[in-house]
């Protein structure tokens, strides 16, 4: 599944498909919440930053357990340091920076891609207990 | 003379003959049928094995899976079979039956089939040989297939077991009006702590309460991940406008706390749960007055 | 998306609906300010009962609110964050430190009754 994010309207979109699709793989309302507040925070960062992106979210197994896995590409300026972007607290723009410590902490798996000019991906994965 | 055209013409006549042997085998197996799952009943109560179990369910038993292990042999698919292996470990495993009891008695029929190969073809050593060649790995994954599904129908009902357990070990209490006690007892581990999390949030929400007393007076340590997860389950309570008491803090926990950057002195803590309890109430605006003697007394 | 904005007493009480982008967000935050002047409310009640999803600029925009509103003279409550929402808030580091928050509109309510009572007494104490 994949939404195309251009602007604000699309972040909701992005979350509400996220939900429900965490929703039918049977997680539990907290997780959904989780998964929807991860997706909110990415795709927030490619409108903000990249003009245009988008989010795919896809069902995934492993060794038997089920999980959901998010997406966020976008062809932007990328991020130059992207361990002071991991840090709590860092914002170029003098806001709350991009919020990705926090999703860090939000989902189990976190891998981030990212070079100066070439654009930015993030991928997370929450898996069903 | 085209040599591999050779080989590809003896491996297909191989494999013809090869699955004619495995018919002639399913064939053999199903006439033999009666005798065969008697003899297998018989053994099976001999070596003491599924004693939970009634002669006429273990008889019962006894032809579905002899049914069952011919036709996995004759299509040559075990789906069927590892769904009717969980289906009788779902239905076993209350009883009481062991893992090495199934194995048994998957193993007792092996053993019986090949037996009776034996008997039937003892005159012609070289068919009885190509005949075992095609029932021995069909029957060992067989056995296999049994086995893993009868082990993982158990610890399907042990993960259930262990969550049922969790949940009856975190009660939540309404003692006053607006007043929740959570009385923990015992190692926290993440997915305990997680659960608490959920049920002391809910708490809040079904029973409007404004403040709630954590005691932790039964939990003796905590490592740095679940001191973590009480510290945000204590921020997300307030979220939900509810103040958090935490009572029985021991020494080793206060340290964990501080360790992981914990101020002590912005975390509501009170030393034992009657103290917590009475600041509660204070906070609710409670004022608890003895009235007069107590009624119930030693004589 | 209009946010419903009533006033009720001395009060505005603004119910949100789900599905806000930031955009509406900004919006509710600068009519909100602009409504507390003009009716000289003494509180505000910020009903986030159907957001299913409160994350970092939500949360900042909140806490924005509440500042420009206190520095009005008012004070502001946020009710009705789901539990759900708010463990994912704790999990992202969000604090909603410095605002008031409570379980529903009718703790809200009590809890500006009360805020203005003390406020009240400590006005005439001071007289």
């Amino acid at each position: 599944m994949r939404v195309s994010i251009d602007c604000d309207s699309d972040v909701v979109a992005a979350r509400q498909k996220g939900r429900e699709l965490a929703s039918q793989c049977g997680f539990p309302s907290t997780d959904t919440a989780v998964v929807a507040t991860a997706i909110s925070e990415l795709a927030r960062n490619i409108v903000r930053y990249a003009v245009h992106g988008e989010i795919i979210l896809r069902l995934v197994q492993n060794n038997g357990k089920r999980g959901i896995e998010v997406i966020a590409a976008d062809d932007g300026p990328g991020i130059a340091d992207i361990g002071l972007a991991m840090q709590d607290g860092y914002s170029t723009s003098g806001g709350l920076g991009l919020g990705l410590p926090g999703t860090r902490r939000l989902m189990d798996d976190f891998e981030i891609t990212s070079d100066f000019g070439k654009g930015t991906t993030v991928t997370v994965r929450r898996w069903r207990r | 003379m085209n040599g591999s055209q050779d080989v590809a013409t003896v491996t297909q006549a191989r494999l013809e003959t090869s699955a004619s042997r495995l018919r002639e085998l399913v064939a053999h197996l199903r006439h033999q049928r009666a005798q065969l799952r008697e003899e297998w009943a018989r053994l099976i109560t001999e070596a003491k094995l599924l004693t939970a179990m009634t002669r006429e369910e273990l008889f019962a038993e006894a032809t579905s899976v002899y049914d069952n292990y011919v036709e996995a042999l004759e299509t040559g698919t075990y789906e069927a079979l590892q769904a009717y292996a969980r289906n009788l470990s779902e239905r076993i495993i209350p009883r009481g039956v062991e893992t090495h009891e199934v194995v048994g008695i998957v193993l007792l029929l092996r053993d019986v089939l090949a037996r009776s190969l034996f008997a039937t073809y003892h005159e012609d050593f070289n068919k009885l040989n190509r005949i075992l060649d095609a029932y021995e790995p069909a029957a060992n994954r067989i056995a296999a297939t049994v086995a893993v599904g009868f082990v993982q129908e158990r610890e399907r009902i042990i993960r259930e077991q262990q969550e049922a357990i969790r949940e009856l070990s975190t009660p939540v209490l309404q003692v006053r009006e607006r007043l929740l006690i959570l009385p923990i007892i015992g190692v926290i581990d993440p997915q305990r702590a997680r659960q608490l999390t959920e049920q002391l949030l809910r708490g809040i929400r079904t029973n409007r309460a404004k403040v709630v007393v954590l005691d932790i007076t039964g939990v003796p340590y905590i490592d740095s991940p679940v001191a973590n997860h009480l510290v945000q389950t204590v921020e997300a309570a307030r979220l939900l406008g509810a103040i958090v008491i935490v009572t029985g803090l021991s020494p080793e926990i206060a340290q964990t706390l501080v360790n992981i950057g914990v101020d002590l002195g912005k975390m509501n803590t009170v030393g034992d749960l009657q103290g917590g309890i009475e600041e509660a109430e204070r906070l609710l605006g409670y004022k608890v007055v003895l009235m007069q003697e107590p009624v119930a007394h030693s004589a | 998306m209009q946010v419903p904005i009533l006033k009720q007493g001395a009060y505005l009480i603004a119910t949100v609906q789900s599905a806000l982008t930031d955009e509406d967000l900004k919006q509710l935050r600068d009519t909100l300010v602009l409504q507390v002047s003009k009716v000289r409310a003494r509180g505000v009640i910020v009903d986030v009962t159907a957001l299913d999803v409160i994350d970092s600029f939500a949360t900042r925009t909140l806490r924005d609110v509440a500042y420009m509103i206190r520095l009005r003279g008012a004070e502001t409550v946020i009710v009705g964050i789901q539990p759900e929402v708010a463990f994912s808030m704790v999990k992202l580091g969000l604090t909603l430190e410095g605002v008031a928050t409570s379980l529903d509109l009718e703790e809200g309510l009590a809890y500006l009754d009360r805020k203005g009572k003390a406020r009240d007494q400590e006005v005439r104490t001071h007289r």
